[in-house]
């Protein structure tokens, strides 16, 4: 047994290889392809940054791009808050009627299929008779990465020593300054980690956005997507590649954050 | 050390408390004290002075509240009645924080993003004291429990022992007027554990401070407590000096709870010249001598701890001896378990009763040692037998 723990197994190489080229073969792809000098997508024509260049002149590619990052800056941070105050609430508040009810509540959203949840939220803003653009999406995404962040926060929560507050109650801190002395610099990598997972979450969300969303506001997976229906220029390889640079940098930066959260626990993210 | 700390703290203003010496007003009482958690009482009427200076220890089996009392002295339960008075102010519903008291946790509950002289400086720093004086304070305390040039360490970079000293040093920073603590030495390896008993008890002479510590564990209780409250089932079933608890028990729970016990139950027939004869029916007509307090009840439980139940092969079988000698009986040796200063026996008695007796194995070389099922007469004095009523 002892000497399989290290070392994998032939079987285990494959099925690991296999695995990770199913995964990543096609983005690896992508990749490649939007360093193509060609106009054409499927014919090589030798390295070139053309592409890249094209992009950073695409006037609309770049708003809608402006607009992706403001949208899940902010709705990332509005989760966080949101998120982490319901997580506080589910870990540490008296049992109270309905606590189970209220945490399946929350939950909700990883399930619920984003067709109902964009299409419930258009008739909601229709009938508020909303404007349709950027604050609409944004209250959108927040609806949908919140209970990403309570998922996080709330494990790290509940993993956390109880009496590491009551110490510091015993040490002559009330209840708020107990928090924030000592329980909030402990959460603080589970809610940086949560914010990452949201802004990545909101960035590549297609669905709700084009339900949310408004004439003359369109994030950039809807840009994309569009674009691609009309035929698929290399340049949105370009930019794709661009994307997946981002949210690979953060969702690295988000499993540091969590691991640098639980020192002697798991990844509080389940990433 | 020790005077150093008493004359700082005489003339600091910040200090919470003066260490006093042991008097007879106390200064804590415990009235009436109820903790209700649902249907289940975990705390029920209890009541108990605790005086200024004493090393007083909680022990009882677990799910016997001792925690939750403790727990309601430090503030994080409120009782649903009765009054905690210290020094006279009524604290039963003050915050934690507003208490003169501090706990140590039995798992530490060190801050772990704060380094050890953090931790330690803490509630110095919340108290509002001027950071030349924390820096003193927090010297002092890193003196008095030996963690010099540990300051910079974070807690997972300690071992247990140390983690424990830290503990101790940050709830003793503030001179509480009580420190309580919850089973502090329960994660300590033996070794660890005796010593730092000692340290204990010299830390709390010389600090002049009162000690309330928590523990399931007798031996340690016994060790270190100038007096014992035995909880059960929400209760004190005793408070008494640790002697007076082995040997004189309030009750046959008390009595099995405590150490190691024969217990024979029977009939009183006679009270004479200060002796009692109780007719068991597990070795027949036991003398002891008549307790302090007046026996009422007619039917009694005789307990003999097995260290006072000696062995002895002289006058087996010659008739005589044996009926004249007084809570003598004649057996065999039915197991031995050996314990290195110790050996335990168990006597099975021609009645068929079995009973327990511990002797310290005195010389190097087992040469006047019992046998497996060899004959031999068990017989304590009567002094050694205890009469409990209850």
């Amino acid at each position: 047994m002892a000497h399989t723990v290290n070392r994998l197994s032939r079987f285990n190489m494959t099925a690991l290889a296999l695995g990770l080229a199913f995964l990543y073969l096609p983005i690896v792809i992508l990749v490649i392809y939007s360093f193509n000098a060609s106009r054409l997508v499927n014919v090589w024509g030798g390295w070139s940054l053309r592409w890249y260049v094209e992009f950073f002149n695409d006037r609309a590619m770049l708003e809608a791009a402006w607009m992706s990052l403001r949208v899940a800056a902010v709705s990332a941070t509005l989760a966080t808050l949101l998120g982490t105050l319901a997580a506080i609430g589910l870990a540490r508040g008296e049992r109270f009627a309905g606590r189970a009810l209220f945490s399946g509540m929350l939950y909700s959203p990883l399930v619920m299929p984003e067709v109902i949840s964009g299409l419930s939220l258009l008739l909601l803003f229709v009938a508020l008779n909303a404007e349709r653009g950027f604050w609409t999406v944004t209250i959108a995404h927040t609806t949908l990465t919140m209970c990403f962040v309570t998922v996080v926060v709330q494990s790290r929560l509940t993993s956390l020593d109880r009496s590491l507050e009551e110490a510091a109650m015993d040490l002559g801190c009330n209840p708020v300054k107990a928090f924030l002395m000592v329980t909030l610099p402990l959460i603080i990598p589970a809610i940086v980690a949560g914010w990452m997972l949201a802004f990545t979450l909101s960035l590549d969300d297609v669905v709700i956005a084009s339900f949310t969303t408004g004439p003359g506001s369109a994030t950039l997976p809807i840009r994309i997507y569009s674009e691609v229906r009309l035929g698929v220029k290399p340049e949105i390889n370009a930019i794709s590649t661009l994307v997946i640079a981002l949210i690979a940098v953060l969702i690295v930066a988000a499993s540091f954050a969590s691991k640098l959260s639980s020192s002697q626990g798991e990844s509080a993210v389940p990433l | 050390m020790a005077e150093e700390l008493a004359n700082s703290a005489s003339h600091s203003t910040t200090e919470k408390t003066v260490p006093q010496r042991v008097t007879d007003m106390p200064l804590l009482r415990i009235e009436g004290i109820t903790k209700r958690f649902g249907n289940f009482s975990a705390v029920n009427q209890l009541s108990l002075d605790i005086r200024a200076g004493e090393f007083f220890a909680l022990l009882g089996p677990s799910g016997c509240g001792k925690t939750t009392l403790l727990r309601m002295l430090a503030g994080f339960e409120a009782p649903d009645e009765g009054h905690i008075l210290l020094a006279g102010r009524d604290i039963a519903q003050v915050m934690p924080h507003e208490r003169p008291v501090n706990i140590m946790f039995q798992n530490y509950a060190l801050f772990p993003h704060l380094s050890v002289y953090d931790n330690i400086a803490f509630g110095l720093r919340r108290a509002g004291m001027e950071r030349g004086e924390i820096a003193t304070r927090v010297a002092e305390m890193v003196t008095l429990v030996k963690l010099e040039g540990m300051e910079k360490r974070k807690p997972d970079q300690l071992s247990g022992g140390q983690r424990q000293r830290v503990a101790l040093a940050r709830s003793l920073a503030r001179r509480p007027q009580v420190l309580l603590l919850d089973e502090p030495l329960a994660a300590l390896d033996k070794k660890l554990r005796e010593s730092t008993q000692a340290e204990l008890m010299e830390l709390q002479r010389r600090l002049g401070m009162t000690f309330i510590i928590v523990t399931h564990d007798q031996e340690e209780a016994m060790a270190m407590a100038s007096r014992i409250g035995v909880m059960d089932a929400g209760c004190l079933a005793q408070v008494a000096t640790p002697r007076d608890l082995y040997e004189a028990p309030a009750s046959r729970w008390v009595a099995e709870f405590v150490g190691d016990v024969n217990l024979f139950e029977g009939q009183v027939i006679s009270r004479e010249h200060g002796r009692l004869k109780v007719t068991t029916r597990e070795a027949g007509i036991i003398t002891v001598a008549e307790p302090r307090q007046p026996v009422t009840k007619e039917t009694v439980t005789v307990a003999v701890r097995p260290e006072k139940i000696k062995l002895s092969r002289r006058g087996l079988a010659s008739g005589v001896d044996a009926l004249q000698a007084i809570n003598r009986f004649e057996g065999e040796v039915a197991a031995i378990n050996y314990l290195g200063g110790l050996t335990a026996y168990r006597i099975r008695l021609d009645n068929g009763a079995v009973v327990r007796s511990v002797m310290a194995n005195t010389a190097r070389l087992d040469l006047d040692g019992y046998g497996s099922s060899e004959r031999v007469a068990a017989w304590f004095a009567p002094d050694d037998g205890m009469v409990l009523q209850q």
